[in-house]
């Protein structure tokens, strides 16, 4: 059984069919790549994944448990974290802070231990502080950690927001164009960045990205989506010979 | 109860009800194009029925003259709230313009309680209005027969003028995208302005047309029936000029057969409102006739 | 973890604390009673303008509900401290509900269940209107509020009304007012600075962000909501104890505007903010009383003019959120590590 198993999900807007028929199985320890041209359907299909919609048809589980339609907090808290294509961080709060909220699930203690600082809470609130800092550090932004988030360069934004999500101790990533607004050698170093993170916290990740080069060089299986049906899957290599494909949308990205 | 009676409290229902629908026209209008409740709508009532009360009384007008001139002064009035308050928030957040809108309500009001007095009046009615028509058992003021005519009337040329005029067409297509309105060459601050100008002299007739109905006036009459139609206008689905006045006739037909019907819950009348408000964002949040919209992530 | 530079905040916080009482037990017991019920009244507006900061500021809820859970609060104190000869005197019109009649208890319990009875009733309306954003959240609240007066003008044998109640024991004083408004003001720093208070940081600051990492929008949503109501209620029932008449049409918007007013003064999102907007729109509302009042300059009358002070309120609101948005203090606090950098003269910002 796969970690993630979508079956056939379909998503409409009024009359509008935004994705239909969408399928994925995610094993453990994949790296999967999700592209298409623009409106494509892609973060739609994203946001059902993760609860933000909720599909008309179709099922999604994860690790064996049915999460279709399960509120985003619930599927987070079982273990799929993502991050969005127009940067959402906490922009008002500091960079720890920002890092902290995604702690907060695993909270234990009640609200009125965290009024008293029971030294249950505490310890808690010690222990996620170790951690998140331990995290900022592997995503080298230690020296940020008191910095309101939404001061922070473009790049470390999107990489706070890994990090954010990383701290959900997900098993499962899902990145929404990653590597959107940056330099080549930018994207050089997050597509390692993808890779080294994939083993250090045992990540699956599925990714959204339209830089081909990165989604070539990280990804492992690709789908294509376009105006919402799947038209391609396989490895980097047979998605690049693939003729619908070329038509539908590398043909014209390549030129570019 | 009988048919007659029930007859009796219908037509009344109904003349309330074409009072909330043209004041709850006046909110839809501006959510629909500037997504701002505009707390002051309910005053800018309260100032129309006070601009003929002066016109009458202390400038000794003609009441058709006073009232006219009530309607211009109160879209007047309308445009300039909307210029001083709202449009230098308009890229603000959504709450700071929100908060000034309750600002300025809270000015009005107490601004009337400055220069009005604190002390209710009595609204000068002419005799026109007071005559009684008898059908049958059902006897009906002509008031209660006037006011929904004119409602009517109003209504009408409303439609027509978002409809089929060039500035109507201006109006919908703000409301649909306030960005590419301006990118097609739409002056939106003019619109935002008509629109403003359009929805306070509705408010105005329905003002003045309020202070022949209830003839006690004060500087906070205008507070109730100003929330009641911000309510109808949600019910009927915010941005939705049917939806409007629909909502309107719902709250009216509904509040006066409810007192009539359960006499017992007379008190809990003004209350009425709020619970169909929370019902229906709870059922029905876009309202009867409003559109999905949703939310881009 | 308590490092060296947390004790003495904490030593600071003590010895500001005990300055603060040192000067209330003076104040209580040489100024004139005109003096003493302004301070009180800087404390209980302190005190409902954190608790709408909490929603309005903190959690990005923006509730207009206060002025009806301070009716709650006030209605349930009055009814646990006044007296039953009180009672029966107020309630000549309709009689007093039996249950109530003799129903009484000390000022401090009267206050923890006007407090309580208060959330449980933000708790009963938060649950289904929570559902709602900006406006239409805006709105609902205020129509709660606008209920709850209107239910309180029906219910006759709980609340006598219109009438109102009179003759409610003045049992607020310096050291409650103060004393639940340091309590309130710690309250909420120990709140925000914890992993609750940074999920409702996180609600505020992007709805849907926050749920994607895990944040329980509903439980939080009511939980900030039902606490600012608990808070509301135990201002409320301040307020009742120290002006001793109740009405329900005192518990109307006009109230919640004037609390929002100092929220917005202050900075959404400030508990320093608040309590310096609050203290001084209270003194400042204080002083414009002479306006409403006729003036006798010995050789000229000057007529007073009612509802001065509320234009003028109302042009303060209007003027802030034209010109100064951010309020007085934004989203900032004064804390103690900024007042000892600032007077030890040391401009260089150390990174800790």
């Amino acid at each position: 059984m796969s970690l993630l198993e979508v079956k056939n999900i379909t998503i409409k807007f009024g009359g509008l069919t935004a994705v239909s028929d969408f399928s994925l199985s995610l094993e453990k320890g994949e790296i999967v790549g999700l592209i298409g041209p623009n409106g494509a359907g892609k973060t739609t299909a994203f946001n059902a994944i993760t609860g933000i919609y909720r599909p008309v048809s179709g099922s999604v589980h994860f690790n064996g448990t049915d999460i279709t339609g399960m509120l985003p907090d619930k599927i987070t808290k079982l273990g799929i974290a993502r991050t969005f294509q127009n940067i959402r961080l906490f922009s008002n709060l500091s960079v720890l802070e920002n890092v902290l909220v995604a702690h907060h699930l695993r909270l234990k203690s009640s609200f009125a231990a965290a009024m008293m600082r029971l030294p249950g809470y505490l310890r808690e609130e010690n222990a996620m502080r170790k951690e998140a800092l331990e995290l900022l550090e592997s995503v080298r932004l230690t020296k940020f950690a008191n910095e309101k988030a939404g001061s922070l360069p473009y790049g470390q934004q999107r990489r706070l927001e890994i990090a954010r999500a990383l701290a959900t101790h997900p098993r499962i990533l899902l990145l929404d164009e990653p590597a959107a607004g940056m330099n080549p050698k930018e994207s050089q170093e997050l597509m390692e960045f993808i890779g080294e993170i994939r083993d250090e916290f045992d990540l699956s990740i599925f990714m959204i990205e339209h830089h081909m080069q990165v989604v070539m060089g990280v990804c492992e299986r690709i789908l294509v989506l376009d105006h919402g049906v799947t038209i391609a899957e396989g490895n980097p290599a047979e998605i690049q010979g693939n003729q619908k494909v070329i038509e539908a949308y590398l043909g014209v990205e390549m030129d570019a | 109860m009988t048919f007659e009676l029930f007859l009796q409290h219908l037509i009344n229902g109904i003349s309330l009800g074409s009072l909330y629908a043209l004041i709850a026209i006046g909110y839809t209008m501006v959510y629909g194009i500037v997504r701002l409740i505009n707390f002051a709508h309910g005053d800018i009532i309260m100032l129309a029925a006070y601009f003929v009360f002066f016109g009458v009384g202390l400038f000794h007008m003609p009441w058709w003259l006073s009232a006219l001139l009530s309607i211009v002064l109160t879209a007047l009035v309308g445009m300039g709230i909307e210029k001083a308050a709202y449009k230098p928030l308009r890229d603000a957040p959504r709450i700071s313009i929100l908060i000034s809108a309750i600002g300025v309500s809270f000015f009005l009001e107490n601004f009337g309680i400055v220069v009005f007095g604190g002390r209710p009046q009595a609204f000068y009615s002419p005799k026109v209005f007071q005559g009684v028509i008898k059908l049958g058992n059902v006897s009906i003021i002509n008031l209660g027969i006037i006011i929904p005519v004119i409602t009517i009337i109003l209504l009408m040329g409303l439609v027509y003028i978002v409809n089929n005029t060039r500035t109507g067409m201006a109006m919908r297509a703000c409301s649909k995208d306030i960005d590419t309105a301006k990118l097609m060459g739409i002056d939106v601050d003019r619109i935002i302005s008509f629109t403003f100008g359009l929805g306070s002299a509705l408010a105005a007739v329905g003002g003045i047309m309020w202070g022949l109905k209830y003839p006690q006036l004060h500087p906070l009459i205008g507070i109730m029936p100003g929330l009641k139609c911000f309510i109808a206008a949600v019910v009927g689905g915010i941005g939705n000029i049917p939806g409007a006045m629909l909502g309107g006739f719902i709250l009216g037909i509904g509040e006066i057969l409810l007192v009539a019907f359960l006499p017992g819950l007379s008190g809990y009348r003004d209350a009425f409102a709020f619970i169909i408000l929370i019902l229906i964002l709870l059922f029905r949040p876009t309202g009867i006739l409003g559109e999905k919209v949703a939310e881009k992530v | 973890m308590m490092g060296l530079k947390s004790i003495n905040r904490i030593f600071l916080s003590i010895a500001a604390i005990a300055v603060v009482f040192a000067f209330l037990i003076w104040a209580q017991g040489n100024l004139d009673a005109y003096k003493v019920r302004i301070l009180n009244l800087c404390a209980i507006n302190i005190i409902l303008t954190l608790s709408l900061n909490l929603t309005n500021g903190f959690t990005g809820l923006f509730s207009l509900g206060t002025a009806g859970f301070m009716a709650v609060g006030a209605y349930v104190s009055a009814l646990l401290t006044m007296s039953p000869e009180v009672k029966a005197m107020n309630f000549f019109m309709v009689p007093i509900n039996p249950a109530l009649a003799h129903l009484n208890a000390p000022f401090i319990v009267a206050l923890i269940l006007a407090g309580l009875i208060s959330a449980l009733v933000g708790f009963l309306i938060g649950a289904p209107v929570l559902k709602l954003k900006g406006d239409y959240l805006a709105i609902a609240t205020l129509g709660f509020g606008e209920i709850i007066s209107v239910i309180f003008t029906n219910t006759q044998t709980i609340t006598n009304g219109a009438l109102g109640l009179k003759g409610i024991p003045q049992y607020t004083n310096l050291y409650w007012s103060w004393g639940t408004a340091i309590v309130v003001i710690l309250g909420l720093i120990t709140l925000l600075n914890s992993s609750y208070g940074r999920a409702f940081k996180a609600i505020r600051e992007d709805e849907i962000a926050a749920q994607a990492m895990g944040v329980n929008l509903f439980y939080h949503k009511v939980l900030s909501f039902s606490l600012s109501a608990f808070i509301a209620g135990i201002g409320g029932a301040l307020l009742a104890n120290l002006i001793s008449t109740i009405d329900p049409t005192m518990f109307r918007f006009f109230l919640t505007y004037q609390i929002l007013l100092m929220v917005v003064l202050g900075g959404m999102g400030s508990i320093t903010g608040s309590c310096i907007s609050a203290f001084i729109m209270t003194v400042i509302m204080e002083l414009l009383r002479v306006v409403e009042s006729p003036m006798n300059l010995g050789f000229i009358n000057i007529p007073g003019i009612p509802g001065m002070r509320m234009v003028v309120f109302a042009v303060i609101l209007i003027v802030v959120v034209l010109f100064m948005r951010q309020g007085i203090m934004g989203e900032k606090e004064i804390t103690w590590d900024m007042l000892l950098r600032k007077g030890a003269g040391r401009h260089e910002s150390s990174g800790s």
